[in-house]
């Protein structure tokens, strides 16, 4: 099973990466061929295997529940692409007529 | 020897006896970096004028009579993907172009108060994915040894600037062989510390299950002072294990007797080259002179198969941990007017380059419905079965030996349209990830280009201190470590 140039365009929307069709064609090919590597691993017998997704027994870690200094607004606002006062700035999430700005 | 060919505890040496000053070290360091940058281009940035602040702090703060911290007046690199307060951190990506981190990562915190200077960023592999730091998107940087071949990667700047002798000893991270390749290609040391031995805090993350931070030093010594730094409890980490950090540095020097060395068959099969092959075994020779035991054992998947779980688990965690590159809180965003999920799509197109989109991609369809279970559940499952052949295998010896990589470093261009082949360059070095382990790279000898060799040291999870003193064993009975690249 190979993937199409249709699925992969697929995933680019789920992955939310605007891709160019001729780049979207050779991803194809390139994910098609690593793909193709990976199904060695259907070689091997896992029943009964548990699953491993972190190298430790990792457990929840809790706190308190008390307020402690968090950053200044200055600071988490120093890399924004679109400060807007002491808020984010972003396009209109729901569809509108109101200019966005940049 | 000049100053910049010391390593950090000379360094330290030097300036307990007066020998030298913190100030001297960093100018010493901003010289070498000056005239052979042109050739090396490891750094990202480097700013003189705060480095020479830091440095004449430093020894003010000695003159005064206040006790110094451990790494009083060392000039440390720092790959770019650890965020440094006030000082642009930009993956090598443009996505980050602008980026300026309003925190420290946790091991700069603990560099700077242990008196370290923070002498500047490395570049690097976009986002950490690469094994030959040509997928920066700014610059690339070249092996000192042969400034036509690549460092390796992904913390390919961190080891060039060493091997370069720009910087005494630097900080890398190493998600599938980041450090130790790289230390091997470029002839110096590098160590892949155990999951949960440092903090990961203020690292950009790539794959989180996967990523731990380490040093790159010229020898074992320096290896095990940076890992006393480095080392311990962060409770911003909820991955950081809360255990007591052992003084390597003190115990290096005593040899382990009764040495079992673990030789995996798969680590010697087709594939690796017939030099490199060599070296590795005259290393492996030298144990046993020194009173070593060989013990053949086998990892059949955690050879052949720890790559092809690797890109699964590691993209699928990429996929996840990237999603927050959307143009919002902080990296680019598109200048084309879009509503909002175009504009996520076209701020991730433009921002990240070609491998770090392929890997969001993989990871995505590893992931997505109906998939998830062929691809994520069964990589998780193999990966269990490589984390049990490593524990049997440690049943019967107490480090694992073998190459660090295939290969001396190659061309520049040779595997960058190939990435199946650029991923199997890591093939030695993936599965201590896959199992949490810990690992480290030493210099093992000189291919009859001049390329150096390095050898690959595995051991349980957290037991550093007896991995690093196998590792002075060899170092004490070879020269190796003392050889410098002539830039």
């Amino acid at each position: 099973m190979s993937l199409t140039v249709e699925q992969v365009k697929k995933v680019a929307a789920l992955a939310r990466l605007e891709l160019s069709d001729a780049d979207l064609a050779k991803m194809a090919d390139q994910l098609n061929a690593i793909l193709g590597y990976v199904d060695q691993l259907e070689a091997v017998n896992t029943d009964g295997v548990e699953p491993m997704a972190h190298p430790l027994p990792v457990q929840n870690v809790f706190r308190d529940d008390v307020p402690v200094p968090s950053l200044p607004v200055d600071a988490a606002l120093q890399n924004a692409p679109n400060r807007l006062a002491d808020f984010f700035g972003v396009p209109a999430v729901f569809d509108t007529d109101e200019p966005v700005s940049h | 020897m000049s100053l910049i060919e010391k390593t950090a505890a000379e360094l330290l040496a030097l300036q307990a006896s007066g020998q030298a000053t913190a100030a001297q070290i960093a100018d010493a360091f901003l010289a070498s970096i000056q005239a052979r940058e042109p050739k090396v281009r490891a750094f990202m940035l480097v700013n003189e004028a705060d480095v020479r602040k830091q440095a004449e702090a430093i020894d003010a703060k000695r003159k005064s009579g206040v006790k110094l911290g451990k790494l009083a007046g060392v000039p440390v690199a720092v790959k770019d993907v650890l965020c440094t307060q006030g000082m642009r951190t930009t993956c090598s990506s443009k996505m980050l172009e602008h980026f300026v981190p309003p925190y420290d990562a946790h091991v700069v915190e603990r560099l700077r108060a242990e008196d370290a200077i923070i002498l500047g960023k490395t570049n690097m592999d976009e986002f950490a994915m690469g094994s030959s730091t040509e997928n920066s998107a700014y610059q690339k940087t070249t092996n000192p040894w042969d400034t036509t071949r690549i460092p390796g990667g992904s913390s390919g700047g961190s080891a060039a600037c060493v091997a370069a002798c720009e910087a005494p000893v630097s900080l890398g991270t190493d998600t599938g062989g980041s450090i130790r390749q790289p230390a091997a290609l470029c002839g110096i040391v590098g160590v892949k510390p155990t999951y949960g031995r440092v903090s990961r805090y203020g690292l950009i993350a790539f794959a989180s299950s996967l990523d731990q931070v380490g040093p790159f030093t010229h020898d074992v010594t320096d290896a095990a002072l940076m890992m006393e730094v480095i080392s311990g409890h962060d409770k911003r980490d909820a991955t950081c294990v809360d255990a007591p950090v052992p003084e390597y540095t003190k115990t290096l020097n005593t040899p382990v007797s009764g040495l079992r060395i673990g030789i995996p068959k798969e680590f010697f099969d087709d594939g690796l080259d017939p030099e490199v092959g060599a070296i590795v075994e005259a290393s492996l020779k030298q144990y046993e002179a020194m009173g070593a035991k060989r013990v053949p054992i086998s990892l059949p998947n955690g050879s052949k198969l720890a790559v092809a779980v690797y890109y699964i688990v590691a993209t699928a965690e990429c996929s996840s941990n990237l999603a927050r590159f959307d143009g919002m809180h902080y990296g680019h965003r598109t200048k084309q007017k879009a509503d909002l999920i175009a504009t996520y799509s076209k701020s991730r197109g433009e921002g990240f380059g070609k491998e770090v989109q392929r890997r969001i991609m993989l990871g995505t369809y590893a992931l997505s419905s109906g998939f998830a279970s062929k691809y994520y559940l069964k990589a998780s499952k193999v990966r269990r079965v490589i984390k049990n052949e490593f524990d049997a295998a440690f049943e019967q010896c107490d480090v694992i030996l073998g190459p660090t990589s295939p290969t001396p470093a190659f061309k520049f261009g040779e595997k960058t349209d190939n990435p199946l082949a650029m991923y199997l360059s890591d093939i030695y070095t993936i599965s201590c990830n896959l199992a949490g382990i810990a690992g480290m790279s030493i210099p093992c000898g000189f291919t009859k280009a001049n390329l150096p060799v390095g050898l690959q040291l595995l051991s349980p999870a957290f037991d550093e201190d007896r991995m690093f003193r196998i590792a002075r064993m060899y170092e004490a009975a070879t020269q190796w470590h003392t050889r410098r690249a002539v830039v």
